[in-house]
């Protein structure tokens, strides 16, 4: 599904004397089956614009489409809806649910579709095999290393089968090994068809040979080159 | 349909071990919780049952009790009044009784004397009421004596203790023969401390009330219907203290659960911007929360008057005896027959899970209505 932004805008604290505007005016296609990166230093936009790309905040102008629909203007619940089947979400910090198992945290964003408990738990035992957690699935996620952490982020990011991987930030807590080990598993991803678009000032992310375009930002605006 | 009580069945899930997550938390919150709901259904349940007692004691007693007042205060009747009031159609009995108040100071109490020649006694012996023989520890064939009017101190002999079940009303009773009762009080033949009536009818006792005020105009008469009224407001009296008591212990508690639902931590906050970031909606995050406070206040309030009940008709209602029965020394020790009122339930469910529910949700809904792109940063 491609994803179109037009003229898009957002604005933080908008009519307060701290009004900021993070975004200042991008307009962006996102090319499907591709890894994306966005490139910039901390403070460009990054995040703000992933967000919205991945439904979580609302541009304050602009319009973004996804394949023939248009974002702005859908309720919240149909923005939920899209979210959950179509964007997969890796976050800087992992934000795994604490005291919870690895297995329930890779399972967490199926609850609300109410599948069949066997079918789930073998979903979520398939991904854990394949990214070699199954040892932990039963685990407490503080046990976890960080690398581990992350690979249970990608997992629970899969669980709902999404066509569209989004991570910001994912290697900012990982060492080059793991950052290299990282990219690899993104390979991995793209390679079976899905849509990724990173955040990231690392080099070890958008020098990689996986990553196939980047884009870069400053100051809520995209650099042409 | 099947997805529908699946996706319930996954958010209760989800919620069960997050109460567990934070286990000393919710522990502390379900205890304060229980012990509120404990108190209020202890009261609730023992002034309702005392109520219902008092009720069933009364129901056996005359219609009509007949008073003679001098100078607007109660004196004794003459026996001839008896005679003087003559015939009354419906009323199918008439005698008249003798009782009278006792302070012991031995054991500072009041005893209730009453004459009872139904259970022949002769004039050396009494019955008492189970208060008395605890007080003074005292058994069937012991002695008890009494001083009377005139300073000399009869004893009489224990001839029965009064069957406990009937506790409530009779813990303080000494039953004696007219003979002995009169030597005691001083009370000369042919006057009674007052006459009652039995009436078959009770639509007819108004009609015979006015007619007895009209021949004796130096007489009161007291119905029953009055008498259970009276008891009625001074037991709606005395749960009415507690009642404001307990309005604060309310308040704190509705206090608390805002403070810790307001207070909504910030990893709580973060959970929530977690789930709606996955893919829950703001509905999923609002029942998942819901189903916590269900879980929480629907154990608090089982947990809570399950205890209250075993507490009052099974423990005697220990801690609240000096409230609510403060006007007697001599507490009885009884069992309440044991009455649960739908509407009561009802109403203590209305004021306990129902401020918890709203006072914990809102925060939470306002925590889950935010973007929840904050999990980003
Ligand atoms: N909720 C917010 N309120 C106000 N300013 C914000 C908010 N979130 C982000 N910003 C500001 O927007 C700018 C862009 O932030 P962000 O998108 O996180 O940058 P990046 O991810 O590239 O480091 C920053 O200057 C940041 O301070
Ligand atoms: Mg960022």
């Amino acid at each position: 599904m491609l994803i179109e932004l037009t003229d898009i805008k957002k604005a933080f604290n908008q009519g307060k004397p701290n009004e900021f505007w993070a975004i200042r005016g991008v307009s962006l296609r996102i090319e499907q089956h591709k890894v994306t990166c966005l490139k910039g230093s901390s403070g460009s936009g990054k995040t703000t614009l992933l967000s919205m790309i991945g439904c979580l905040s609302r541009p304050t102008s602009g319009r973004i489409t996804l394949g023939e629909r248009r974002l702005s203007g859908l309720p919240e619940r149909f923005l939920t809806d899209i979210r959950r089947h179509t964007f997969g979400f890796i976050f800087q910090k992992f934000n795994l649910i604490q005291g919870m198992s690895v297995l329930e945290n890779v399972m967490l964003p199926a609850y609300p579709l109410g599948l069949n408990y066997t079918r789930l738990t073998k979903d979520a035992y398939r991904l854990l095999d394949h990214f070699n957690l199954t040892s932990k699935a039963e685990n407490p996620v503080e046990w976890l290393s960080g690398g581990e952490a992350q690979r249970v982020a990608i997992c629970r990011a899969l669980i709902n089968d999404p066509e569209m991987l989004i991570a910001d930030e994912p290697t900012a807590n990982l060492d080059t090994r793991l950052s290299e080990e990282f990219m690899g598993l993104i390979d991995e991803l793209r390679r079976s068809g899905k849509t990724v678009l990173i955040t990231s000032h690392d080099p070890v992310v958008f020098d990689s040979p996986v990553v196939d375009r980047v884009i870069e930002m400053c100051d809520g605006l995209l650099v042409e080159r | 349909m099947i997805d529908l009580i699946r996706k319930q069945r996954y958010l209760i899930d989800f919620t069960l071990s997050s109460l567990l997550r934070r286990k000393g938390k919710n522990l502390g919150l379900l205890l304060v919780y229980t012990l509120i709901v404990f108190m209020l259904a202890s009261i609730m349940l023992f002034t309702h049952a005392l109520r219902q007692e008092a009720g069933m004691v009364l129901q056996s007693a005359p219609e009509i009790i007949l008073q003679r007042m001098v100078a607007g205060r109660h004196a004794l009747v003459p026996a001839d009044y008896l005679e003087k009031m003559g015939s009354l159609r419906g009323v199918t009995d008439k005698k008249g009784r003798l009782w009278g108040y006792f302070y012991d100071p031995t054991v500072k109490a009041n005893y209730t004397m009453m004459v009872d020649e139904a259970r022949g006694l002769t004039a050396m012996e009494v019955v008492i009421g189970a208060g008395i023989a605890r007080a003074k520890g005292i058994g069937i064939g012991d002695y008890i004596s009494f001083r009377a009017y005139d300073g000399d101190a009869f004893s009489f002999q224990v001839k029965e203790i009064i069957n406990p079940v009937t506790e409530l009303v009779s813990s303080d009773l000494v039953l004696m023969s007219e003979r002995a009762y009169r030597a005691t009080f001083g009370v000369p033949d042919g006057y009674f401390t007052d006459i009652v009536l039995k009436v078959r009818n009770p639509r007819e006792v108004r009609k015979i009330a006015e007619k007895l005020s009209m021949r004796l105009p130096d007489t009161r008469p007291i119905l029953r219907e009055e008498i259970l009224r009276t008891y009625d407001s001074i037991f709606s009296w005395r749960q009415g203290i507690v009642f404001v008591l307990l309005a604060g212990a309310i308040l704190a508690f509705v206090i608390f659960a805002w403070d810790k639902a307001s207070g909504l931590s910030a990893e709580e906050k973060r959970e929530i911007g977690i789930l709606k970031a996955v893919g829950w909606e703001t509905a999923d995050v609002l029942r998942m929360k819901f189903w916590e406070g269900a879980v929480i206040s629907l154990s608090a309030f089982i947990l809570g008057y399950l205890s209250a009940y075993a507490h009052v008709f099974y423990g005697s209602a220990t801690l609240f005896e000096p409230v609510l029965k403060g006007w007697a020394v001599l507490y009885p020790e009884f069992q309440l027959t044991p009455f649960i009122d739908g509407l009561q339930v009802a109403t203590l469910f209305f004021f306990t899970v129902f401020p918890y529910i709203v006072a914990t949700i809102i925060p939470i809904w306002k925590a889950s209505i935010t973007d929840p792109d904050a999990v980003m940063r």
